[in-house]
């Protein structure tokens, strides 16, 4: 079975090499692509759309629908992790509590009627995990700088290399990093699952809706230009705007699907300890 | 132009790929899949895709090594074949 593998993943990867054969060189200008399409990007982007950054352009504005739908797919994945992994069954082996006046670790086998965390009593996770000072300060430290930065990048999407998708996942990671270096409850209570939940719709309806403002606006699915008719700005500029828009649903749906995505990986589903 | 740079880093590409489907112990090959997404990264930006290069840096080598991570601490470290 190993060696049948071992064959066709063979023969599948010669005869994908076989085929770059007839690819066109790289660079090279005569190709079709740098025929047709390409030159009208690179010389009237900028003029069209307002936008410096071409790859910017074409992907939120030329090619838009398609974006669109990878958020979707990005969506669609956090969808299946939920629904694959998430238990509200009640987990089996325990609560343990600290009692921090005097250390003396306690151990429930049912579910008691201690709340999750009061002044006397702290919840602990059942595997042992070690608790650094200095991981905790310097990540408490970074977290706030990343996040700025991930909206750094999402609003210079149209400048500098960037954009929304780039930019949830470097949000995503905040939150991860907070998961990891505190503990994964504290994660949750600033960042609860229901909240993950609606703001992963509600980025992907934020990019479908502006498209649809612009066809009520009269234009087709994703013509920004027509959204001039509402916002204060030139028909040129307001393409960048459209595309700053989309870009924003795009974070926002991904940075929830990374935490969304990441916890339920790290809890198995129970959303009470983890990683 | 930088072909000996890229000649290094498609080396280093090659060896983290093959070494992440050999090692058997399963930490070891999210990390060293983490390392190969990274210079994909190096290679995306040598030939210019820096907005490819982004994403590969923060998706490849940075959130789907920690979901490698987390997968592997909530199932097992040793693979059966």
């Amino acid at each position: 079975m190993k060696y049948l593998g071992l064959f066709v993943v063979i023969l599948c990867g010669g005869l994908l090499l076989w085929a770059t054969q007839d690819f066109p060189a790289w660079g090279d200008p005569h190709s079709p692509a740098s025929t047709h399409l390409s030159p009208h990007y690179i010389t009237e982007a900028v003029h069209e759309t307002d936008v410096p950054n071409l790859v910017t352009a074409v992907l939120a504005d030329y090619r838009s629908y398609d974006t669109m739908f990878e958020t979707v797919v990005i969506f669609c994945a956090g969808l299946a992790c939920f629904l694959l992994l998430r238990s509200y069954e009640p987990q089996k082996r325990g609560w343990y509590y600290r009692h921090i006046p005097t250390g003396v670790l306690i151990h429930f086998k049912e579910p008691s009627r201690i709340p999750r965390s009061t002044s006397e009593f702290e919840l602990v996770d059942t595997q042992w995990v070690p608790y650094d000072f200095i991981i905790k300060t310097i990540c408490r430290i970074l977290i706030p700088f990343i996040q700025l930065f991930a909206l750094y990048v999402v609003a210079h999407g149209d400048f500098s290399p960037g954009g929304g998708f780039q930019g949830g996942v470097i949000f995503g990671a905040s939150i991860i990093l907070l998961a990891i270096s505190f503990n994964l409850r504290t994660a949750i209570t600033r960042v609860q699952e229901k909240a993950l939940g609606i703001l992963a719709v509600i980025g992907v309806l934020f990019y479908a809706g502006i498209g649809v403002w612009c066809m009520l606006l009269g234009g087709n699915f994703f013509d920004y230009s027509k959204l001039a008719a509402v916002l204060p700005v030139d028909p040129v500029h307001v393409r960048a705007l459209g595309m700053l828009g989309v870009e924003i649903g795009v974070g926002i749906a991904v940075m929830a699907v990374m935490a969304i995505i990441y916890v339920n990986i790290a809890s198995a589903g129970m959303h009470d300890e983890g990683l | 132009m930088h072909w000996q740079i890229d000649l290094f880093i498609l080396t280093l590409v090659i060896v983290t790929a093959v070494g992440a489907i050999s090692v058997r112990d399963l930490l070891s090959t999210a990390i060293l899949f983490g390392a190969y997404s990274f210079m994909m990264c190096l290679l995306w930006a040598i030939m210019g895709a820096v907005d490819v290069a982004f994403t590969e840096a923060s998706v490849g080598a940075g959130v789907s090594t920690v979901f490698f991570v987390a997968a592997v601490f909530r199932t097992t470290r040793r693979t059966k074949d």
